[in-house]
């Protein structure tokens, strides 16, 4: 797996030579920063983790601080791992990684955090039909769950029942997304369709080959 | 760079950029729009009062309506689209808002628009 990590900059879009509208979002995607080797000799298995977006020295711990040291580096907001990182190209520590290693044209996979929608109910958070009717003695049940089971047997709820509760704020995982184009000198990657996550939230984007 | 100049950036890179004159709501204006029918190309011309600009950047349109026998029609356009060939402005009109919906709600001799005297 190869891959990087990156800010959502927001959407827009743009005509094909055909003429359609492509709606694609823009990413700012690296340059990434090395800050660790696993390999299977120390660790049991092959992996490098990146590190993304600089902060304060005086907000980072002295923990993280000696750690951004090792790899000749200043302060990152964001770590990630990402195992058997292009296999057969030796990364070492304090490399810097960015859009190059992503192609136009070819399909990534990208991760985000999703929008927070807040407690929801079970239309909107499990996509329940509801109730479209406004006769046969309906009268306010028109987004209602309806019945959860049945009554002396079991005599309670099974596990795992849909419900009402918090929606949103998930990590959410989008796959075969195309790089419609990557401009290197901004760093910034465009990716047809839409990611999940607000304006300026991080995105992790990887090719599986 | 901020979040809007990325955008804008990004929009340059894939947007050609077209020189039309510029225009604004109650202007009169013709635009040649590209047809393609089977492997036949012709340009064909609409030509009306426009009522709106909205949005901007690469997503910018406006919308231009006529009365064509007797029924209004109006039509957006992307300037963005490569359908749109050119843009003429015919007539340049007074009005007082950038949005004249007003106009839709008029017929006949009420739905005139005072041209610009200079």
């Amino acid at each position: 797996m190869s891959g990087l990590i990156g800010k959502k900059i927001g959407m827009t879009s743009f005509h094909d030579a055909s003429g359609k509208i492509i709606p694609c979002t823009v990413i700012e995607a690296g340059p990434c920063v090395v800050t660790q080797v696993k390999t299977k000799q120390t660790d049991g298995y092959d992996a490098i983790q990146l590190a993304y977006d600089d902060k304060k020295e005086k907000r980072t711990s002295k923990a993280m601080q000696g750690h951004f040291k090792k790899a000749g580096t200043g302060p990152k907001r964001i770590l990630r791992e990402f195992s058997r990182f292009e296999e057969g190209h030796q990364k070492s520590l304090g490399d810097k990684v960015d859009v190059d290693v992503f192609l136009e044209g070819e399909f990534i996979d990208v991760v985000g955090t999703s929008k927070g929608k807040g407690f929801q109910g079970v239309v909107k958070r499990h996509g329940f039909k509801g109730v479209n009717d406004a006769t046969h003695g309906q009268h306010n049940r028109g987004r209602a769950p309806g019945s959860i089971g049945a009554s002396s047997y079991p005599s309670r709820v099974f596990k795992g029942m849909r419900m009402a509760g918090h929606d949103g704020s998930q990590r959410v995982k989008m796959i075969n997304l195309q790089i419609v184009k990557i401009m290197s000198d901004k760093n910034l990657i465009l990716i047809k369709g839409s990611v999940p996550g607000p304006n300026g939230s991080y995105v992790i984007l990887e090719r599986w080959k | 760079m901020n979040k809007g100049e990325l955008i804008r950036y990004a929009e340059e890179q894939l947007v050609a950029t077209k020189q039309f004159p510029v225009f604004k709501a109650g202007d009169t204006v013709t635009i040649k729009y590209k047809i393609t029918e089977g492997n036949k190309e012709r340009i064909q011309a609409f030509q009306g009062i426009v009522l709106q600009i909205s949005g901007k950047g690469a997503n910018k349109t406006f919308t231009v309506r006529k009365i064509s026998n007797n029924i209004g029609v109006e039509r957006i356009f992307p300037v963005s689209s490569p359908f749109v060939e050119a843009v003429e402005v015919n007539k340049r009109g007074v009005v007082r808002r950038s949005r004249i919906f007003y106009l839709r709600q008029l017929r006949g001799k009420k739905a005139r628009i005072k041209e610009k005297k200079y």
